[in-house]
């Protein structure tokens, strides 16, 4: 078991690693820099600041000091914000975008295991077809249609809850978490449903029947863990996805997350604010994906194997 | 199942609901509660870059700055006339290029200091420090050799010509008298900051320097940084030692960025916000016809163009640009698409930029403009290459963009696609004059047709269009500079605009509109051509 | 588990009934399958036949009348250019589904090849392989997305490669998990001691077996693909006005859904009862083909 994890953490570092190189010189190969603007600046002004920016250094020693500044924790200062670091706008950024990632996958799972284990029971009825539909609206829905819907009716219309901010006012953290949990909550009611028909029709459930255990020992004791073992490979990157993309969101609700700064820096060619947001959700990524293959071997006896 | 499939989830909202309504204060209608306390809410476009007056551009910066500096004069925002600042009076020699400021004794900074003239002589200095990399150091340029200093062709700061002549009294030396010199020294470019302030962060020319933080900054204006959440909002206080504190109404300002309008409309609806920075053009024909008394539109100082690249062809030819020029018909796009809130531009300055109205060369012909496609070769539109508009990515100007396509379609017959582009692609494709046409604006940084109209001049950075005439260039760079009145000056810009439109690099589109959501108790706070606040005035009276 | 192995190789099935002909039968008896079946049928029928049934062209403006409610002349109404909702939403059907079916068989082939590999072989293979996939979903997809409009300009081929790109990474991570977990079950070691080649296990063994969660994966995939065009025709990849698809008319729908809700409702429906007929089809092509089914 630790020789697995030890091995995974060390496969990490050459992944983190390609992912550096290679964002570094992606962003830097995308047209137009970090200081081109509607009005152009004239060629001393852009000088100067390539020059504070040490963007005026080779391209390799750039990228050297960029990383022994990574190593040491200091992922550089922002382009587009001056005067603040990149360390501090993700750490400002990232507590905000991980609560709300949080309380939207605590909403997915609750509402997408009950809703598809609840349709596996009785495939082809309607106890399946409503909660399944359901989930098929709720897919149909991006975040994008929904937060616009959500704040009209509950914001505007009954006026019951606020409509954006996050932490600022009684219930605002509602409807954004809803809106974000949504989508992976009709995955989850998909992915839930057919893994728990999958189980539901093997052999040792039916011997359990057959030995006339209640119905609910044999859903909650047997079935589950494994029917549900589709639903943990997609935790995984389900989490990494709620924290990158929550950048709409975020947008909609005006929360001060990562996901907005990920995604702006993007579009204002803040190349060190680009790379250490980079940086740090691939680590999440990498660490989630890690828990999530961890989680599916603990649930699937087969896969333990690996471990040994 | 079902029976404790239901427990478990109404326990699981319950507690969520009840996890997520523990947070947070007590329920405020923000708007009520900040008439009651004179304080403002305000919807301000973006996430400010920076609060560095020399480092920062933009319009969202400029909000909150002007509530935290203040430079040697101010404006009225009903007359956009100036009206004295730091400076109690000054003095215009008659040659009109030496100005003498005296400074007020009571201004001090908000530790306690006097503003003094060396504040500002130091300030203006670190403001062309060629390494600080200023990229609005251009206001200053008028000033002799202050161009040299910043490009680093000087390097004392003493043969620039601002002069200290003693702690409250500074001269400015001019090259040319400049009419609209005192506009510039109330843009937050020209802004004292405060030497030790700046100093104790780091050096003269440090961008990464934090002194403009909440807790660290010094500043002279009617209010001081108390809380800057990035993201989320800045907050201003009534600062009570500013020299005119006791004509100060406001007890603070709350600035939110709110790029996303749409979202800042159901903020305002909601009761966040005593006025927004936008509106969505979607939203006003409702607004109109059900709340009139809270939409607020006014001319902008700002034209929307396309350009021709004219170093390609078919766009060489003089009578192909003018015939797509014709052939836009402005006063259907405005009333339709626009939701008629801007005007119609036929010239690239706006109407009545301090009493220039630009001349009126061309206006909506499909007639002459079919004649003129014909004698270029291309009757009825008859072989004309296919083409691009080019714009970068945006809801509104596609929009304006699907509806000129259609018109070019329909009146010459020519097949016109387009293309968006992220914005940093579209600037670096329209520097690489890599396009046919492409949408662009111009928002002057102060109100004079030269500041329009030096954007033509040949190899000019904002020119982007291929432009180059000898006449215009003289007139703009040599004639009007040495105007001796107005009057006089004002006839040469309108000689250089008709050259300017007859030749039609671009084709003026449309003139620019302001345009908010602003609550009924927001009193003093009236929209101009600058967009201009000036928190002085502004006072909130609660809503019957 | 001796069923399994039985019912998966058909080479051992009876004479005359080959497991794809047991699954059409199957899928037949299932109404909700059929009814999608035929409803996507009819979707695509008239995809093809839009240029000379749409009522108007997409583009044909008429500025002066703007948005209206839906009316005589135009049943589902017009945009705010005066166009003729019904027509647009029959063009952007046309551009939907062509990205839908598409670049979702792309990140199929891609995402089924590559996890079934992956799990297949393990090891060392395995490691790097999923490493890769680690390194893909880390890299800041709008710099890509850049970068590819950048250098090979727009086109909606293009577009089909992006999102494919982006699609195939969770659907390789399903398969992976999948075939791992049935490499070990008793059906593929007698395959193995039989000496039958890698290839052939997976195609004919493994991936069979592992339908289930690709064909409801695929489902999930074909809307999130539908919705990713419009993300990516509004920066500037993909299509360009005055062309549209789904995906872009509920965009704008959404702007403006109090003032002309039906830019929003009919182009939602238009996509939403899309979704439901494929997903009943999954289902029924789900259960259809699951061996064990027919046992019961």
């Amino acid at each position: 078991m630790f020789k697995f994890l030890g091995l995974r953490l060390l496969q990490a570092i050459p992944v983190l690693l390609v992912v550096i190189t290679v964002t570094f010189f992606l962003v830097r190969a995308a047209p137009g820099g970090p200081f081109d603007d509607e009005k152009a600046v004239s060629p001393q002004v852009k000088a100067a600041l390539e020059a504070q920016y040490n963007l005026d250094q080779p391209m390799h020693q750039q990228f050297f000091s960029y990383l022994i500044g990574l190593v040491q924790g200091d992922m550089g200062p922002s382009f587009k914000y001056p005067g603040r670091s990149v360390d501090e706008l993700i750490f400002q950024g990232f507590p905000v975008t991980a609560e709300l990632g949080l309380y939207a996958l605590l909403f997915a799972v609750a509402l997408g295991v009950l809703a598809g284990v609840f349709a596996s029971l009785r495939p082809n009825t309607k106890q399946d077809y409503i909660p399944m539909s359901a989930a098929m609206v709720g897919i149909c829905m991006p975040s994008f249609l929904l937060g616009p819907i959500l704040v009209l009716v509950f914001g505007l219309w009954f006026d019951v809850l606020p409509v954006s901010g996050w932490g600022n006012s009684p219930g605002d953290k509602i409807l954004p978490s809803l809106t974000l949990g949504s989508t992976y909550a009709a995955y989850i009611a998909r992915l839930s449903r057919s893994g728990m028909l999958e189980i539901l029709s093997q052999d040792y459930l039916r011997t359990a029947r057959a030995k006339g255990l209640p119905e609910h020992t044999v859903i909650i004791k047997h079935a589950l863990r494994g029917g549900l073992a589709p639903v943990i490979a997609f935790l995984g990157p389900a989490f990494a996805g709620l924290l990158s993309g929550s950048f709409v969101v975020e947008t909609i609700f005006q929360i001060p997350g990562l996901g907005r700064f990920y995604v702006q820096a993007a579009f204002n060619r803040d190349y060190t604010m680009i790379l250490g947001t980079t940086v740090f959700l691939s680590t999440l990524i990498v660490f989630f994906n890690l828990l999530s293959d961890v989680l599916a071997a603990w649930l699937n006896p087969r896969l333990r194997y690996q471990f040994k | 199942m079902s029976f404790l499939g239901n427990r478990i989830f109404s326990m699981a909202v319950i507690v969520v609901v009840l996890y997520l309504n523990g947070c947070g204060g007590p329920e405020v209608n923000q708007v009520e509660s900040g008439n009651r306390d004179q304080i403002l809410h305000l919807g301000n476009g973006t996430e400010p870059q920076g609060l560095d007056p020399h480092i920062v551009t933009g319009v969202p910066e400029h909000h909150i700055i002007t509530a935290l500096f203040e430079g040697l004069v101010l404006k009225n925002p009903y007359t956009l006339e100036v009206e004295p600042g730091v400076a109690e009076r000054w003095e215009i020699s008659e040659d009109g290029r030496t100005y003498t400021f005296y400074l007020r004794e009571a201004a001090v900074w908000s530790n306690g200091d006097p503003v003094t003239a060396e504040d500002f002589r130091w300030s203006w200095m670190r403001a062309l420090t060629p390494e600080l990399g200023s990229l609005y150091n251009y206001m200053y340029f008028p000033i002799v050799n202050a161009e040299a200093f910043a490009n680093g062709e000087i390097d004392s700061f003493d043969q620039v010509g601002v002069k200290v002549l003693d702690d409250r009294t500074l001269q400015v030396q001019l090259y040319e008298p400049t009419p609209y010199l005192l506009q510039l020294f109330d843009h937050y470019s020209t802004f004292p900051v405060h030497r030790a302030n700046i100093e104790a962060f780091g050096s003269i020319s440090d961008r990464l320097s934090q002194w403009a933080r909440e807790g660290n900054m010094v500043s002279n204006g009617a209010f001081e940084l108390t809380e800057w959440k990035i993201n989320s909002h800045v907050r201003v206080e009534r600062r009570a030692s500013y020299w005119d504190a006791e004509n100060v109404e406001l007890n603070g300002i709350v600035f939110y960025p709110t790029e996303n309008i749409t979202t800042e409309e159901r903020m305002f609806r909601d009761h966040m916000l005593h006025k927004t920075n936008d509106v969505p053009l979607d939203k006003i024909p409702l607004y109109r016809a059900e709340k009139p008394e809270l939409i607020e539109l006014a001319p902008y100082l700002g034209t929307y163009f396309y350009a021709f690249n004219i170093t390609k062809p078919p766009f060489d030819d003089v009578r192909i640009r003018r015939a797509l020029g014709m052939t836009i018909d402005r006063e259907l796009l405005i009333d339709t698409v626009l939701q008629g809130i801007n005007t119609a531009a036929y010239g690239i300055t706006p109407p009545g930029t301090l009493g220039y109205s630009p001349p009126k060369l061309f206006g909506f012909d499909p007639e002459l403009a079919r004649q003129l496609l014909a004698e270029a070769g291309y009757p009825d539109g008859d072989g004309f290459p296919p083409f691009e508009i080019l714009y970068n990515t945006s809801e509104a100007h596609q929009k304006i963009a699907v509806a000129i396509q259609q018109m070019w379609q329909q009146h010459l017959n020519i097949k016109v696609t387009l293309t968006n582009q992220e914005w940093k692609v579209y600037l670096d494709t329209l520097n690489n004059m890599d396009f046919d046409v492409s949408r662009r604006a111009w928002i002057a940084d102060y109100i004079d047709p030269n500041g329009f109209l030096d954007m033509f001049l040949t190899g000019g950075g904002n020119n982007r269009t291929g432009f180059s005439n000898e006449t215009y260039d003289r007139i703009i760079q040599e004639g009007a500079p040495k105007a001796t009145d107005q009057k006089e000056r004002y006839k040469l810009f309108a000689e250089a605009e008709t050259i300017l439109i007859n030749s039609m690099p671009v084709i003026p589109i449309y003139t620019y509109s302001i345009k908010h959501l602003k609550r009924e108790s927001v009193k003093g706070m009236p929209t101009n051509l600058m967009a201009y606040y000036n928190y002085k005035y502004v006072y909130l009276e609660a809503e019957e | 588990m001796t069923t399994a192995i039985s019912e998966i190789d058909p080479q051992e099935l009876p004479k005359g009934v080959s497991l794809w002909q047991d699954a059409w039968h199957r899928l037949r008896r299932n109404k909700l399958a059929m009814i999608g079946a035929c409803y996507l049928i009819a979707v695509i029928i008239m995809a093809l036949l839009t240029p000379w049934i749409a009522p108007y062209a997409y583009d044909a403006q008429d500025l002066r009348l703007g948005a209206t409610p839906p009316s005589a002349a135009h049943w589902l109404g017009t945009d705010l250019f005066g166009r003729d909702l019904l027509s647009r939403i029959m063009y952007g059907g046309r551009i939907s589904l062509l990205v839908g079916f598409i670049a979702t068989a792309v990140a199929l082939v891609i995402g089924v090849t590559y996890g079934a590999i992956a799990g297949y072989v393990g090891g060392r293979v395995d490691a790097i392989m999923m490493r890769l996939v680690d390194i893909l979903y880390a890299l800041p997809f709008m710099i890509f997305i850049i970068l590819l409009m950048v250098v090979f300009g727009r086109n909606l081929l293009l577009m089909f490669l992006a999102i494919g790109v982006v699609e195939w990474l969770t659907m390789a991570r399903i398969v992976r998990g999948q075939v791992q977990s049935l490499r070990q079950q008793e059906f593929v070691e007698a395959a193995i001691s039989i000496g039958l080649s890698p290839a052939r296990i997976i195609w004919k063994h493994l991936i069979p077996n592992a339908l289930g969660p690709v064909i409801v994966y695929t489902t999930l995939t074909i809307p999130s693909v539908m919705l990713l065009e419009a993300f990516l025709s509004f920066l500037g990849l993909g299509i360009q006005p005055p062309q549209s698809s789904w995906g872009l008319l509920i965009s704008h729908g959404v702007e403006t859904m109090e003032e002309y809700p039906w830019l929003l409702i009919f182009p939602g429906l238009a996509l939403t009862m899309t979704l439901f007929a494929l997903n009943f089809l999954g289902d029924g092509l789900r259960d259809a083909l699951d061996p064990r089914v027919s046992k019961d």
